[in-house]
C-alpha cells in the first residue's frame, strides 16, 4: 500500500507565500503528474514530498504515514532529477549501488539488484562506464535505475525528460510508462509539458501560482477544464475561449456569438443543468471550443458558422485554419486542403463537447 | 586613415606574406627570448655560484660556468654553515620547516574544503555574509595581525613553537582555501547533494563520496598555492618563532647576513637553493592540475 495525502499543505519563504493550502490525495499505483509553468511551485512540492524542503504547514502522509519531519531517506522514497545528478566520480555499477551500500545491504543482495535493474532499463553493458562517457538517454537510464533498486514506495521524478532531444523524450516517456505498468509503484512527475501529463499520467493536477487548478484525469481535465486557465494550458494548440452569451428556449440553450459584419453565429442544443440554464440565461459567457471540434459544414444549416479563413497552416495529418471569430483569433484543426486562405467557408461545431465559462470568475459552468 | 592605408598599401604587395610573417614571427620570439634569458639570470648565477670554490667566485666573474666544479657549498649549507651561534647547516630547520608546512597545508585545504561545502551545499542564513567576511580576510595586511597574533599565541600557550606557527598559517590560509573550494562547489549542481540524500547519505558521507571525489584539480591547486606560501613566508615565521625552531626561511636569512671573514657567497646561493627546491619540485609535479584547477574555478565560479 503507498498512497500519497498531501493535506492543506503550504509554503512560504518569509513573506512569500509559494504554495496556498494544496491539498491532493492519491491511491497505490497511481500516476501522478503535477503540471504547470516554472514557478507554480510544482518542483517545490516534489520537493517537500521528498523531504528536501521543509513543510510550512499542513501535512503529507505516504502510505498513512504522517513524513511531515521525517529525512529524505527515512521516507522510503526514490528520486530521478531534471539533471539525473549522478555521481560523476563512480562508475554506473557503484551509482545504482551508493543507495544500497549506504543501508548496509550486502554485496551478493546488490550486485542482484543491479543485475535486475540494468536488465529491466537494458543498461548491462554500460556498468563499469562513468556517467560522462554516457548519453543524455543513458545517464536517463541510469537515474531510473538507482531510483528502481531502491524499491521505494514512492517515486519521485522532476522534469526528468526535459533534458533531452525531442525524438529521445518521446521514447523514453513511453519507457516510463512501461516501467510504470510493470512496477505498479506510485508515481508523482512533474512537468510543464503538458503532452508528457496527458499520455503518462492516472490523474493530472493543474497547478498555477502556488494552487491546484484542477485534479482530474487527464481526459477530464482535457474535455472539462474546470477553468480559462487550465483550458488554454492543456492542449495544442489551446482551447479557443470566444465570448458570447446564452439564450435559453424551452430546456434547451443556445450560445451565440456575435460576428462583426454578418450574421450572429448560433451554436444551438449545448448541454447546461437546469440550475446553470436559469443562472446565465441572457447573460455574459466565455465559451470554449477546442480546434478540433470544428468541422466543415455544408452550407448554411442550423448551427453552422461561416467564416473567413484568414491564415492555414498545413502540419500533415491535418491542416490548422487561423479565423476572426466574435473578436478573437480563432484555430480550428480541419481535414488536409478543405478551406484556403481569404476565402469563406462554412465549419460546423461538435455542441456535445462545448464548454461554457464565467467571464468574471473563469470557472467552468456546469 | 584612408590615407595611412594608402601609405600601406604598397609595402604590403611588395613583400611576400611568408616573409611577412617570418618577420612577425622574429619580432615576436626575439623580445621573448631576451626576457626569457633577463628572468632566468638570477637563477643561473646561483647555479653556478653555489658550484664554484670560494676563491674562484672572488678571482672571477659572476656569471661565467665554474672552472672547478664542487658540492663542498652545498654540503656546508646543509650541514655545516653556522647560524648565530650553532654550526648545523639548514638540516635542522628544513625538517622545521617540515614539521610546519605539512600539517599546515593539510589543515587549511581540509577545512577550507568544508568551509566550501557547507557554504554551496548546505547554506544557512547568512551564508554569504560568512563568506564575504572571509573573502575580507584575504585582504588582511600581514603586518596587520602580528600583534595581535602574538597575543593570542601567547594566550593558547603556542608562543614561539611549530605548532603555534602551524595555527597561523592556517587560521591566514583559510580565506584563501575556503574561496578555491566555494567557487569550485558553486558549480556543482545541488541536485547531486539532493540524490545523495534521498540516497540516505549524511552530511560528511556526502562530502566524502560526492563532493571530495570530484574536486581533485582544486584540492591540487590549494595544496600548491598554501605551500608555497606557506614554505615561502619569513614575516611570520621570523615574529612567532625563536632560534631552534624558526623555519628555513628565517635560518637562510641567518646563514646569508651573519658572516665572520670573507662572505660565502657559494654557501649563501647553495642555501637558497635548497630553500627553493622544494616549492619547485611542487609545481613540476602538479603545475599542470594547478592551471587546469584554477581556470576550472574561474569559468564557472
Amino acid at each position: 500500500m503507498s498512497t500519497l495525502e498531501i493535506d492543506r499543505v503550504r509554503k512560504t519563504y518569509g513573506n512569500l507565500e509559494v504554495l496556498k493550502e494544496v491539498s491532493i490525495s492519491i491511491g497505490t499505483g497511481d500516476f501522478l503528474v503535477l503540471l504547470g509553468p516554472s514557478g507554480c511551485g510544482k518542483s517545490t512540492l516534489l520537493n517537500m514530498i521528498a523531504g528536501l524542503e521543509n513543510i510550512s504547514g499542513g501535512e503529507v502522509r505516504i502510505a498513512g504515514k504522517v513524513v511531515n519531519e521525517l529525512s529524505p531517506k527515512d521516507r522510503d522514497i526514490a528520486m530521478v532529477f531534471q539533471s539525473y545528478a549522478l555521481y560523476p566520480t563512480m562508475t554506473v555499477r557503484q551509482n545504482i549501488e551508493f543507495g544500497m551500500k549506504i543501508r548496509g545491504i550486502s554485496p551478493a543482495q546488490r550486485d542482484k539488484a543491479v543485475r535486475a535493474a540494468a536488465d529491466l532499463l537494458q543498461i548491462t553493458h554500460l556498468l563499469d562506464r562513468k556517467p560522462s562517457q554516457l548519453s543524455g538517454g543513458q545517464r536517463q537510464r541510469v537515474a531510473m535505475g538507482r531510483a528502481i533498486v531502491r524499491q521505494p514506495k514512492l517515486f519521485l521524478f522532476d522534469e526528468p525528460l526535459s533534458n533531452l532531444d525531442a525524438k529521445l523524450r518521446v521514447d523514453m516517456r513511453t519507457e516510463i510508462k512501461r516501467l510504470h505498468a510493470r512496477l505498479g509503484t506510485t508515481i508523482v512527475y512533474v512537468t510543464h509539458d503538458q503532452i508528457e501529463a496527458m499520455t503518462l499520467a492516472t490523474r493530472v493536477a493543474v497547478m498555477k501560482g502556488g494552487v491546484v487548478q484542477q485534479l482530474d484525469d487527464p481526459q477530464t481535465v482535457y474535455d472539462r477544464p474546470a477553468n480559462v486557465y487550465v483550458a488554454k494550458f492543456v492542449g495544442s494548440p489551446s482551447m479557443n475561449i470566444i465570448p458570447g452569451k446564452i439564450e435559453v428556449e424551452g430546456g434547451s440553450a443556445t450560445a451565440i456569438i456575435d460576428m462583426a459584419n454578418r450574421q450572429a453565429a448560433c451554436i444551438p442544443g449545448i448541454h447546461l443543468s437546469s440550475q446553470a440554464a436559469s443562472k446565465y440565461a441572457g447573460r455574459k459567457v466565455l465559451i470554449g471550443i477546442r480546434p478540433e471540434m470544428f468541422s466543415v459544414g455544408n452550407g448554411p444549416a442550423q448551427g453552422a458558422i461561416s467564416i473567413e479563413v484568414d491564415v492555414v497552416e498545413p502540419t500533415g495529418p491535418d491542416t490548422l485554419a487561423v479565423f476572426q471569430l466574435g473578436g478573437v483569433e480563432v484555430t480550428a484543426r480541419l481535414p488536409p486542403k478543405q478551406v484556403n486562405a481569404r476565402a469563406s467557408a462554412t465549419l460546423a461545431v461538435d455542441r456535445s463537447k462545448v464548454v461554457l465559462f464565467d467571464p468574471d470568475s473563469e470557472e467552468l459552468i456546469n | 586613415m584612408a590615407n595611412a592605408l594608402a601609405q600601406h598599401k604598397p609595402i604590403d604587395e611588395a613583400l611576400p606574406w611568408k616573409t611577412r610573417m617570418r618577420f612577425g614571427r622574429l619580432l615576436i620570439y626575439g623580445p621573448l627570448c631576451v626576457m626569457a634569458a633577463l628572468y632566468l639570470m638570477p637563477l643561473w648565477v646561483m647555479v653556478v655560484t653555489s658550484l664554484k670554490p670560494l676563491d674562484e667566485i672572488y678571482g672571477g666573474s659572476f656569471i661565467g660556468l665554474p672552472q672547478t666544479i664542487t658540492l663542498d657549498a652545498w654540503r656546508a649549507a646543509w650541514s655545516e654553515a653556522c647560524i648565530g651561534t650553532e654550526c648545523t647547516g639548514l638540516k635542522p630547520y628544513f625538517a622545521n620547516s617540515l614539521l610546519m608546512v605539512i600539517p599546515a597545508v593539510v589543515l587549511s585545504t581540509g577545512i577550507g574544503a568544508i568551509n566550501g561545502y557547507i557554504l554551496t551545499k548546505w547554506r544557512f542564513p547568512g551564508a554569504n555574509l560568512v563568506f564575504g567576511l572571509l573573502l575580507f580576510g584575504c585582504f588582511l595586511p600581514y603586518q596587520a595581525i602580528l600583534i595581535p597574533m602574538a597575543r593570542t599565541l601567547g594566550l593558547l600557550g603556542l608562543a614561539g613553537s611549530i605548532p603555534g606557527l602551524v595555527f597561523v598559517h592556517v587560521a591566514y590560509g583559510i580565506c584563501f582555501t575556503t574561496l578555491f573550494f566555494r567557487n569550485f562547489f558553486v558549480s556543482l549542481p545541488d541536485e547531486l547533494t539532493k540524490a545523495a540524500m534521498v540516497d540516505g547519505a549524511g552530511f560528511f558521507r556526502i562530502f566524502w563520496s560526492v563532493i571530495l571525489p570530484t574536486s581533485i584539480p582544486i584540492v591540487v591547486v590549494s595544496c600548491i598555492w598554501q605551500f608555497t606560501q606557506i614554505w615561502n613566508d619569513f614575516l611570520f615565521g621570523v615574529s612567532f618563532t625563536s632560534g631552534g625552531n624558526s623555519p628555513m626561511t628565517v635560518a637562510l636569512n641567518n646563514i646569508v647576513n651573519v658572516t665572520t671573514g670573507r662572505k660565502q657567497y657559494n654557501v649563501d646561493m647553495a642555501a637558497a637553493m635548497i630553500a627553493a627546491i622544494p616549492t619547485l619540485l611542487v609545481y613540476i609535479v602538479a603545475g599542470r592540475y594547478f592551471v587546469r584547477g584554477l581556470t576550472a574555478g574561474a569559468v564557472k565560479g
